[in-house]
């Protein structure tokens, strides 16, 4: 089942993407639209992350286009930001909370220029945002998953962006984190912004999203949550992968056939 | 000593040179190698630095002379040529990272001595001081050969300096720089770039076999010291420095010896001195704070143990010998009697003769450890609902880790509780009272 945006923030036209040539996500092809919460939802292994680090460019597309405001990413790309799984890096890096969240501000910098007294500003805003403006100065390492995961959410908010992907900020949060993150997405979405979030957890996924995505190596459902969010679609996500994609996917990647045929 | 104070006088103006050429190729390659330290890249190093070898020898080869500027372009373009075959290797094989590095090092190394042996048996007279590329040779850091590398080495610096936001956050998070529209790719090839170099002007003073020690040792000894990336790059500047001042010092005291070796053992020193003594991450530092903890704990439990007796007999303050404590529960009895000594200097006990008893300020410690000790059973089996015979040896360790906030928070919770599971009275002090 799936639901056309009126006026889409991100268009996934018939998207294919592969590791080492085995396809991760088949054919997918949906629109997003404007302003709304958005859950990406499927078991392990379905392509979640897959699908918003190729939404990112950080993929290569086996075939198919993403569009984001209607244009390609490069266009675009100082509207978007993107908040990679907490532990996709190393915490115990040198660094401070402060010198993290000034991290979102380089894309604006440019080469060679150091963060400015504004660029400063905007980052401790965006720290007390989430409520950790006073461990700024704190080392990294020294930070509860939780908080590392509000550090990463003050990056993101600090490159004031219209479009946000996030790739499971809710996974391994305390209940106090979790609250304080869906309260500043909620703020997000209610002043235009469009959020994208990689979840997990079915039980919260319900109150939490406008529009539901449900995934499972290719797409099941894409909606309004009231539509989509149903007892037969959730089974048919969850229900077992179908299990000649994933073999044929296999074939695919030991034939080492690249892609589509461009012939 | 006479060799030392002329040394550091510096009126020989060969020292002068020699002194600055190797602080500035020493300094430089820490500063680059905090980078391929940072990205967890040090073996890459290890490949690079022994791959410029064949270009060294292919260098002279080609153009007869012994000219730095050659050598540079040799060694670069053979350095590169390495970087280029690991990447080839993974990328078309299934041969993994590592085994493509030990693969192309020896190989690369392996070509660069057989070049080496046939310059040398093939009596061309320029060919004298080529060996010294193997294990450095700093006082041969003079004339143009000091311009030369002195010149890359400051580019090094510069590059790293114009560069210090990118690298540190492609060093933290590529993936993250990728989105935000960096050009990864090409930082990522000037600061292989940069550490090609940084090799080709350290093998000079240090040679390539030990090369790697000069990228990786000074960051990972300065790791121990900080927190922050620009604090860390000028720990390991100073580090090699130092290391190269050494080398320096060796390599005119004794024109013979290879200043590498001397070098690395410096640096070696310097990182091994670090490792065991740096304030929070050094291994005595975290030995000493484990001890201290020990010695709280095993304070804290006689205390306790004092105050349960004093309990049971409704007598806390009555003096005790040692054995009336060991018989009551089991301590250590190597340790015994220095804890009792401390407690003794901390004005928690007092000692009459050969026996022990509370002070006021001893009984207010162990009250509250007993305190601790009962509201954490309390909270064991009121909130997990573990039977009362198995939340002992739990509030054992917890007595000792309780926070103030933790216990606030427990009495609110359980409502301050007069009880523990075992019936026995939770001791509240002055301080604890219900607001």
């Amino acid at each position: 089942m799936k639901f056309t945006a009126e006026n889409p923030v991100v268009e996934f036209h018939d998207l294919t993407v592969a590791y080492h040539r085995k396809p991760a996500l088949w054919n997918v092809d949906l629109t997003l639209p404007a302003g709304a919460l958005i859950g990406i939802i499927g078991p392990n292994g379905a392509g979640k992350s897959t699908l918003i680090k190729a939404a990112m460019g950080l993929l290569p597309l086996s075939s198919g286009y993403v569009r984001l405001f209607g244009a390609e990413l490069d266009a675009v790309r100082r509207r978007v930001s993107y908040v990679p799984q907490r532990e996709s890096v190393d915490w115990d890096f040198p660094a401070s909370v402060m010198d993290v969240v000034l991290m979102g501000r380089y894309a604006g910098l440019g080469l060679l220029k150091r963060p400015s007294a504004q660029d400063r500003e905007i980052a401790l805003n965006s720290l007390e945002k989430v409520g950790m403006a006073g461990f700024r100065n704190r080392q990294i390492a020294q930070l509860s998953g939780g908080q590392q995961q509000r550090v990463f959410l003050a990056r993101a908010l600090a490159q004031e962006a219209d479009l946000y992907f996030m790739d499971e900020p809710f996974a391994g949060v305390d209940a106090a984190t979790e609250a304080a993150i869906l309260e500043i997405l909620q703020e997000l979405t209610s002043s235009g912004k469009t959020v994208i979030v990689v979840h997990h957890d079915l039980q919260s996924a319900a109150s939490f999203f406008h529009w539901v995505v449900l995934l499972n190596m290719r797409l099941v459902a894409s909606g309004p949550v009231d539509e989509v969010f149903t007892a037969a679609l959730l089974q048919e996500t969850y229900g077992g992968r179908l299990t000649v994609l994933a073999e044929v996917g296999e074939l695919v990647r030991k034939r080492q056939i690249s892609g589509r045929e461009k012939y | 000593m006479d060799n030392l104070r002329a040394f550091f006088s510096f009126s020989d103006p060969n020292v002068v040179s020699v002194v600055l050429g190797t602080l500035l190729l020493t300094a430089s390659s820490a500063v680059v190698g905090t980078f391929t330290f940072l990205r967890k890249k040090a073996l890459l190093g290890d490949a690079i630095a022994h791959a410029v070898l064949p270009g060294v020898g292919a260098a002279f080869l080609w153009s007869g002379v012994k000219d730095p500027l050659m050598m540079i372009a040799g060694a670069f373009v053979s350095g590169w040529l390495a970087v280029w075959a690991m990447d080839q290797i993974v990328a078309h094989s299934k041969i993994k990272e590592d085994t493509a590095i030990a693969l192309v090092l020896s190989v690369f190394f392996g070509v660069g001595i057989l070049l080496l042996t046939y310059i040398q048996h093939s009596g061309n007279a320029a060919q004298t001081g080529l060996e010294s590329f193997l294990f450095g040779k700093a006082a041969a850091l003079v004339g143009r050969d000091l311009w030369v590398f002195g010149a890359v080495a400051l580019v090094l610096l510069v590059a790293v300096g114009l560069f210090f936001k990118e690298f540190q956050l492609i060093a933290f998070d590529e993936a993250y720089a990728r989105t935000l529209g960096l050009p990864v790719g090409r930082l990522n090839l000037l600061l292989t770039s940069l550490t090609v170099l940084a090799v080709v002007t350290g093998i000079q003073a240090v040679g390539v076999v030990l090369m790697s020690a000069m990228l990786i040792t000074p960051a990972a000894a300065a790791r121990y010291w900080t927190d922050r990336v620009q604090q860390m790059i000028l720990l390991a500047a100073g580090f090699g420095a130092l290391s190269g001042l050494a080398g320096a010092y060796v390599s005119y005291v004794a024109p013979a010896m290879p200043t590498g070796p001397w070098i690395v053992v410096v640096i070696s020193v310097v990182a091994i001195l670090s490792f065991f003594f740096a304030p929070g991450r050094g291994i005595v530092y975290r030995y000493w704070q484990q001890e201290s903890l020990r010695h709280d704990i095993l304070e804290e439990n006689m205390l306790k143990a004092f105050y349960q007796m004093g309990e049971q007999e409704e007598d806390f303050f009555a003096s005790r010998p040692a054995e009336e404590l060991l018989a009551w529960r089991k301590f250590p009895p190597a340790s015994l009697k220095d804890a009792l000594r401390r407690l003794v200097r901390k004005g928690d006990m007092v000692r009459k003769n050969d026996a022990w008893q509370l002070s006021p300020a001893g009984l207010e410690r162990g009250r509250s450890i007993v305190k601790k000790h009962r509201l954490w059973e309390l909270y064991l089996s009121r909130y997990l609902q573990l039977a009362p015979d198995h939340v002992h040896d739990d509030a054992e360790t917890i007595e000792h880790i309780l926070t103030p906030e933790l216990e606030a928070e427990l009495l609110r919770m359980m409502d301050y509780p007069d009880l523990d599971p075992h019936d026995a009275v939770i001791p509240y002090g002055e301080k604890d009272k219900k607001e």
